[in-house]
């Protein structure tokens, strides 16, 4: 079978050369439809789907999923945060975090704010009033919250809880939603500006909370892919395990 | 950094050009590879199983209704998959699928898919059981990628053989798109997509309890079966509704740039396997120099119109691109790219959202999808794209010059030309009426529930092109699953996939019967910088005449409106 097939489909055989298939032996103008021609066809017709549905949709999935669970069991499960046994997150998904000794993320538009149920952007067109200046909540329907923030509120809250003055220039990635809502990262730029807050609030060196940030910071992938950002969820965990080290000896000491 | 992404990238897509069509020539040519070992044993037995004679050859009328018929049985198969996937094992649990799948919107998916457009009217995680991704949508993606791979080979016969009645087999083409190019490709870039952190799963969603103690359900799934196939067969249908951006399907730059390739470079290294076949390479470098340089444009006006500070924030003390619905991890640079390869290849598998975009970053998508995506464009439906449009040149140059119109030695006659003026004119037939149908519908425009005036209308219009050019990339802001956008989408699709491919092939057909006529000096030459600028002109000419009047009533008026401040 194979040595037939190899001389098949275009017979100009030298890569290059002009000439192609001999004409069919069939008359080319006949009618495709033609009874016999067509009922040919019937079969390959009905049990394509089936049979090719069977290889790209049972067989594919199953290879590719063995070598994959194998070699990268955690990727594979979603790429998952565990502390004392319990999933706290997934170091791809991005998570909200208001706390003001916490690195805040960007705002979301997945759902209620990084519902990774609901990924999605605002698609707010960029004239779009309710982008600069957002939305109040409609008291006429009480059951749904209007309420949107918009670029202007973002930024201002964002000055204020940052100790910034009211005309400090803001990274636009700290008052824009990501098109996910689920984005994982900061841009450095952002979470410069936070890292006074957080060691303020956290009592730590504010070269201590620099140094896991930069811990944090992942630069262009392969030196020229994507952008530089911070991993908002991994920083604030090691800065609880930070608070967790520095409190533990305390009981100890007199 | 951003240019220098952009270069690599244009430049590994030319650079992997002459070598995957040096392969793809030896795949359809029945050649030995290094698959072949696995692959001959499989494919004999896929022929046995089916009935095939691969020896037996089809005229293009056949070929195209071999096509017809596997798409429209894909099509109902996919369709049953949807309407009882409740009856499908398997999670994500039940509870969590709180989109209604109606009949009108599993027809609408069902189309899609099958016609590799993978417009989506739903939301992934909260709609389809992993069997239903699995066995209905990744199998499409794969049936509906190979079937356009096969047609773009036939295309490409019709202008190789002299004298021949027939394109090739369908089933051959088809069976061998899978198991030397697809399957194996999604294989490795698989692997390579879950080392990088894309899912592969079966689990429940995951409930993760957060550090300020409320609990963050984390969809799950066998995201990474999808996710290579769905660029490389440029399907582009998300796992998740936030597609290529959800950090799941799309988890590093690395993964964005390896989608990217997925999408462009087969289609890419068409135009030089087209040369090759019909023995004038040079014909067909040159009509991948046009494609780059209708990309370039569109990347370089598309950049700029992002990475500006959005002028509406002005006042605001913003610094930066415009990052709303873009991701951090992307950037503009990586955000703007990904726009560009989709837009042209198409493919929805968009990693930012286009309805929030500048206007003119808008324009530029719609743009590239209304010229027919013939930059790159669909897996072997791109190049016809082109060469549709090029024959039009050709007809114009053989008005010009006095002579009877020739390429590669394939003369055109009456009714040679009729098909490709009808091919040209199919685009604008379509897309017009029906966004001039659903503006003036109350249907129509219930479905702008983010975006009204002229950003609304572009949305309509953008959703159009898009189901017409078989993309399926949206501006999310329409919501589009209700009765009429699903069944209106669906005339768009339908068109974008089968007239096209009916005409293409038809023409294939015609020139395949034909001898070829020698170079002589009257002859209008189908590879020097003129014939190159000739095409562009035209390309440009028959966009602008069909779609100045839609274009500057969308984007270029909001454009204009912004920047006078209204």
């Amino acid at each position: 079978m194979s040595d037939e097939t190899a001389s098949e489909v275009d017979r100009a055989g030298e890569p290059l050369a002009l000439s192609a298939t001999p004409a069919d032996s069939t008359d080319p103008r006949s009618n495709p439809l033609r009874g016999s021609r067509w009922r040919e066809q019937l079969r390959p017709a009905l049990l394509s789907v089936p049979l090719l549905s069977i290889v790209t949709g049972l067989i594919f999935p199953i290879a590719l999923a063995v070598p994959a669970r194998l070699l990268f069991p955690e990727q594979s499960r979603g790429s998952l945060i565990v502390r004392d046994g319990e999933v706290v997150g997934s170091r791809l998904i991005g998570q909200s975090s208001k706390r003001p000794g916490d690195f805040h993320p960007r705002p979301s538009a997945a759902g209620s704010g990084y519902d990774a149920l609901a990924s999605g952007g605002t698609n707010l067109g960029p004239a779009n009033p309710k982008l600069r200046d957002g939305a109040s909540d409609d008291p006429a329907t009480p059951t749904v919250d209007e309420s949107f923030a918009g670029v202007r509120q973002l930024a201002r809250e964002f000055r204020l809880e940052n100790g910034l003055s009211s005309t400090f220039p803001v990274p636009i990635d700290a008052v824009t939603r990501s098109g996910s809502g689920l984005d994982p990262h900061i841009s450095v730029a952002n979470a410069t500006l936070q890292i006074a807050r957080v060691a303020r609030e956290r009592k730590l060196s504010q070269e201590r909370v620099r140094q896991l940030v930069r811990k944090h910071t992942l630069g262009p992938q392969l030196g020229f892919l994507g952008s530089a950002r911070v991993s908002v969820l991994e920083l604030n965990l090691e800065l609880d395990l930070d608070a967790l080290a520095d409190s533990s000896p305390s009981p100890a000491s007199p | 950094m951003r240019w220098f992404e952009y270069i690599v990238f244009l430049a590994t897509v030319v650079l992997l050009a002459r070598p995957t069509s040096l392969y793809l020539m030896r795949v359809f040519r029945g050649q030995k590879t290094f698959l072949d070992p696995v692959c001959r044993p499989v494919e004999a037995q896929l022929y046995r199983w089916l009935g095939v004679d691969p020896e037996r050859e089809m005229p293009a009328a056949e070929y195209f209704l071999c096509f017809l018929a596997f798409s429209m049985l894909g099509t109902a198969f996919l369709f049953l998959i949807l309407i009882f996937q409740h009856w499908l094992p398997g999670g994500p649990d039940a509870s969590y699928l709180t989109t209604p799948m109606t009949a009108d919107l599993a027809a609408n998916t069902a189309v899609s898919f099958s016609t590799t457009t993978t417009w989506q009217a739903y939301a992934g995680e909260s709609t389809l059981k992993y069997c239903t991704q699995v066995f209905g949508l990744a199998v499409q993606n794969f049936l509906a990628g190979a079937a356009g791979l096969a047609i773009g080979l036939a295309f490409i016969r019709g202008f190789a053989r002299e004298g021949s009645a027939t394109l090739g087999n369908f089933w051959v083409d088809l069976v061998r798109s899978l198991l030397w190019v697809l399957i194996p490709l999604s294989w490795v870039g698989g692997l390579f997509l879950v080392w990088q952190g894309v899912p592969l799963n079966l689990t429940a969603y995951i409930q993760a309890h957060t550090r300020e103690g409320s609990v963050q359900t984390i969809a799950q799934g066998p995201v990474a079966v999808l996710e290579l196939i769905k660029n490389l067969g440029t399907n582009g249908g998300g796992f998740f509704n936030a597609n290529g951006a959800h950090p799941y399907e799309n988890p590093t730059p690395l993964t964005n740039f390896v989608e990217m390739l997925a999408i462009a470079v087969i289609p890419a290294s068409f135009p030089v396997l087209f040369g090759r076949m019909v023995g004038r390479p040079r014909a067909g470098w040159l009509l991948l120099a046009i494609m780059v340089i209708l990309f370039v444009a569109g990347l370089v006006v598309c950049d700029r119109a992002e990475n500006a500070e959005p002028r509406r924030l002005a006042d605001l003390a913003v610094v930066g691109g415009n990052m709303e619905g873009k991701e951090t991890r992307f950037g503009v640079g990586g955000s703007v790219l990904a726009g560009v390869v989709t837009s042209n290849g198409a493919t929805g598998s968009y990693n930012s959202m286009h309805g929030s975009y500048h206007p003119i970053g808008v324009l530029v998508l719609l743009v590239n999808m209304l010229l027919g995506e013939l930059v790159f464009g669909g897996l072997g439906t791109g190049l016809y794209s082109l060469l549709m449009i090029a024959l039009v040149a050709v007809f114009l140059g053989g008005l010009m010059v006095g002579r009877s119109p020739e390429y590669v030695g394939k003369t055109m006659g009456p009714a040679e030309a009729k098909l490709v003026a009808f091919y040209a004119l199919i685009t604008p037939l379509v897309v017009l009426p029906l966004a001039g149908w659903a503006v003036a519908s109350t249907a129509g425009r219930a479905g702008l529930v983010t975006n009204d005036g002229v950003r609304g209308f572009t949305e309509i219009v953008f959703a159009y092109a898009s189901c017409m050019a078989n993309n399926g990339q949206n501006m999310a802001g329409l919501n589009a699953n209700s009765a009429f956008y699903n069944i209106t989408t669906i005339l768009a699709m339908l068109a974008g996939r089968f007239v096209l491919a009916a005409l293409a092939l038809e023409l294939a057909g015609r020139f395949a019967r034909q001898g070829r006529k020698a170079v002589t000096t009257g002859t209008l030459p189908s590879d020097t910088i003129t014939f190159g600028i000739l095409v562009l002109g035209t390309v440009l000419l028959i966009g602008a005449l069909s779609f100045l009047p839609v274009l500057a009533l969308g984007p270029i008026a909001e454009y204009l409106k912004t920047a006078a401040g209204v």
